[in-house]
């Protein structure tokens, strides 16, 4: 006699599951994903921490901008027009982060596509629009941001951009008007630029103002003066009509809220965070996660600072030479006391988890935030 | 060696404390030159040896499936052999040294890497990277001043225990994770006390050992012979695993008994060590308690450029493939401040580490004052210090090393 329950197949996810551990067991330290990792790194099932792109193509847009195309892992789990991604990208072999506007909306390809506007001193925007090739791999953080259409559409809106605040709006409407029935919504967009020649997709947007898509008003500071949140009633007569999205440079942000703000006008806003290495000076409040707080002068290391207001700090040789005492700064600055290097860790620009250092021969270089 | 501030003429005496001062400054900037020159090509190197490695391991364990063939035994442990060399010298030893943390890459990183090896990378960091490369060949300090189990130092006293030393050492090289694995956990010294004495650390880092242990030899010793049953190569498997581990065992010690025990490396005594400690005296420290091995790239390779081990206690931060650049600009600091860069190919530092080992197995000035004329009566005495108590021995010892003196003299007259 059989009994059925012997025959029965296990559940995928046990099985699964125990194959799965049998591969780890083969090949521990590692673990099945570090090996597949050499072979596959798009493969799903990266997790989030393994998540990449590869570089598809890299297309100039003007002198010091590009738009690079990305082939994301298959855990790449999509985004809406107007989101931003963060990207990790290998500078001179140092991993830094970054988050840039997605220009696309969800492509047929799966491909994704960032246009990045090369910055003065901009080291990983410089990086990204002159060096980037295609076939490198990129780090990839899921889409994230608020700065995304309604659903359903108002029937009249306006867009107001400046520079590379662009690149959301670009995505929203690449998007609207891949779509089979085109919106009917009564798009204006107010393009400002530095110049004619500095206008980032100036004649994608041209295309979409002659096809009828939308009103283009272009602005140019050195043709028309900078934009005055006056002249918006004149550019846009019906200005009170419009749901207001606005991008670009806090002043013109700020401008905007407040212009709005006294009309009892909504606006979305999306500000991009502008890279401040912040204020590095000579010692500085460095605050533990732990919750102590220590007011540290620019001689003396993370560690002793620590220990001091009884925070349990690994420690080891304490001459900076056996990397027992590593710790990530999640914020701020430190300063290498042997030879000045100074490390800054900016939320949200530098890796997800603060950047790893070494708190024996650091010490603060301005206020810095110390996970522990 | 004896430590340097017992030797007749120390090396170091004819610096001032100036020049160490000025030595350091010197060394500083070498290092700060590569700090600066450090980038994509350095990064682009450590993810091809890694990747290479990963490769050559999968392949070589492949190839292993089949070994119930003679040929592709031999093929397959002999790549195994060479990735688990790879894995635990220039990936494994340089990783867990932070010497990849500026990439700010989490998988290649001191904090997160973990080894093919016996021992956890938490035990190596701190038995390591914390004791060795910070008190490096303090007599009574460094414990890989002989591993607790020899006398690798005139200044160690001599013991009977130590006759045995070259054979401890012999099985030391063959299990050799195994034996970092103990010394990582102090077991020597743990398991000498009463059980409710050990601290609440040795029993946590002991039960991690053992898991990893479990790990390691279930990868190699069940999982990858029981994945060979179709084939019927379980066995075959079995024994290359074995014999890889062996190799690299035999090969890792070799490396590192090359790295401090050669004749003429230096040794310091405890209380000649200054509790503030300049970096100048402390990088002064390290290039003379260090040896290194000449050869080929690929030498260099396979001992994890711990070949330029002079260079990597000056600097064991900076990435390893980037020794052999910096190795003739610290000769040269070595030639301008006349000390002895210490270099010899491997079989000559591999032999005299072993002669090292085999000389001060028996009293300090015994083999000096044995010949084969006294041959019988030196034996007597030998049995007498081993047998009769530390009181004789203390006397005999005493004696010994006069003769030595004596005979010295005599010949320098």
């Amino acid at each position: 006699m059989t009994s059925p329950a012997l025959y029965a197949p296990a559940p995928r996810g046990g099985l699964r599951q125990r194959l799965r551990r049998l591969a780890d067991a083969a090949v521990t330290p590692l673990d099945l994903d570090d090996v597949l990792d050499v072979f596959h790194p798009l493969r799903a099932g990266t997790g989030e921490s393994g998540l990449r792109g590869r570089i598809v193509e890299v297309r100039p847009e003007t002198a010091d901008s590009a738009t690079l195309v990305i082939k994301p892992g298959r855990d790449w789990a999509g985004h809406l027009p107007g989101q931003y991604v963060r990207v990790g990208v290998d500078v001179d072999g140092v991993r830094l982060w970054r988050t840039y506007s997605l220009t696309h909306g969800p492509r047929r390809d799966g491909c994704i596509s960032i246009t990045v506007k090369a910055i003065p001193d901009g080291v990983v925007s410089g990086y990204l629009v002159r060096r980037a090739r295609v076939g490198q791999m990129l780090q990839l953080a899921q889409a994230d941001g608020e700065f995304v259409l309604p659903d359903p559409l108002p029937a009249k809106l306006l867009l107001v951009t400046a520079g590379s605040g662009i690149t959301p709006v670009i995505g929203m409407l690449r998007n609207l008007y891949s779509r089979a029935v085109a919106p009917a919504t009564d798009i204006t967009l107010v393009h400002v630029n530095v110049t004619e020649d500095s206008a980032i997709f100036r004649d994608e947007l041209r295309a979409h103002a002659a096809a009828g898509h939308l009103r283009l008003v272009e602005r140019y500071d050195d043709r028309d003066g900078m934009l005055d949140t006056a002249d918006l009633e004149t550019l846009v007569p019906d200005l009170d009509e419009r749901l207001a999205y606005a991008c670009g440079p806090a002043g013109l942000l700020d401008a905007l809220e407040a212009h709005h703000e006294a009309r009892g006008l909504d606006l979305t806003t999306e500000r991009f965070r502008p890279v401040v290495l912040g204020e590095t000076g000579e010692g500085g409040t460095v605050s533990f996660a732990s919750g102590q707080v220590v007011d540290s002068d620019g001689a003396t290391p993370i560690l002793d600072a620590g220990e001091s207001v009884g925070v349990l700090m690994p420690s080891g040789c304490r001459i900076g030479v056996c990397f027992g005492c590593v710790l990530p700064l999640q914020s701020g600055a430190v300063r290498d006391l042997r030879n000045g290097a100074i490390t800054v860790a900016v939320p949200g620009e530098t890796g997800p988890e603060g950047i790893p250092v070494q708190t024996c021969i650091n010490a603060a270089a301005g206020p810095c935030t110390i996970k522990i | 060696m004896t430590v340097i501030t017992k030797q007749d003429v120390n090396p170091t005496a004819h610096l001032t404390p100036e020049d160490v001062e000025q030595l350091g400054v010197e060394l500083d900037a070498i290092r700060q030159d590569i700090l600066d020159a450090r980038g994509a090509k350095d990064a682009a190197y450590i993810r091809k040896v890694v990747d290479v490695q990963r490769k050559l391991e999968l392949g070589s364990r492949a190839v292993l499936l089949g070994s119930a063939l003679p040929p592709l035994w031999v093929l397959g442990t002999l790549g195994l052999s060479v990735a688990k060399i790879l894995e635990n010298m220039e990936i494994g030893h340089n990783v867990m040294h932070g010497q990849w943390d500026w990439m700010r890459d989490p998988k290649i990183h001191s904090t997160t890497w973990e080894w093919d090896n016996a021992s956890t990378a938490e035990g190596w960091k701190h038995s390591h990277n914390e004791i060795h490369h910070t008190y490096t060949n303090i007599v009574g300090k460094d414990n890989d001043l002989g591993y607790g189990i020899m006398r690798i130092d005139e200044d160690q006293r001599w013991h009977p225990f130590h006759l045995g030393q070259p054979l401890w050492n012999f099985i030391n090289a063959c299990f050799f994770e195994y034996g970092i694995a103990a010394y990582d956990l102090e077991l020597g010294k743990n398991l000498s006390m009463p059980k409710e004495k050990r601290s609440d650390k040795f029993r946590s880092d002991l039960s991690k050992t053992l898991k990893k242990i479990r790990k390691q030899a279930t990868k190699d010793y069940v999982v990858h012979p029981a994945l060979g049953l179709p084939l019927g190569s379980t066995l075959p498997i079995l024994a290359a695993n074995f014999t890889a581990n062996l190799v690299r065992n035999l090969w890792s010690h070799s490396v590192i008994m090359c790295g401090h025990f050669p004749e003429g490396v230096e040794t310091f005594e405890r209380k000649s060590i200054p509790a503030d400690e300049t970096r100048g005296q402390w990088y002064l420290r390290q290039m003379l308690g260090s040896a290194n091995i000449s050869g080929s790239k690929a030498m260099h390779l396979m001992t994890g450029n711990l070949s330029h081990q002079i260079e990597h206690h000056l600097f064991p931060d900076l990435p390893s493939s980037r020794y052999a650049e910096i190795a003739p600009k610290v000769e040269a600091l070595f030639d301008k401040y006349e000390l002895n860069y210490h270099e010899a190919p491997l079989p000559q530092q591999v032999a005299s580490a072993w002669h090292r080992v085999v000389r001060l197995s028996l009293p300090n000035g015994f083999l000096a004052t044995t010949t084969p004329k006294n041959l019988p009566a030196q034996a007597k005495l030998l049995w007498a210090m081993s047998t009769k108590g530390p009181k004789i021995r203390r006397a005999a010892q005493a004696r010994l090393v006069q003769l030595e003196k004596r005979q010295k003299a005599a010949q320098a007259a």
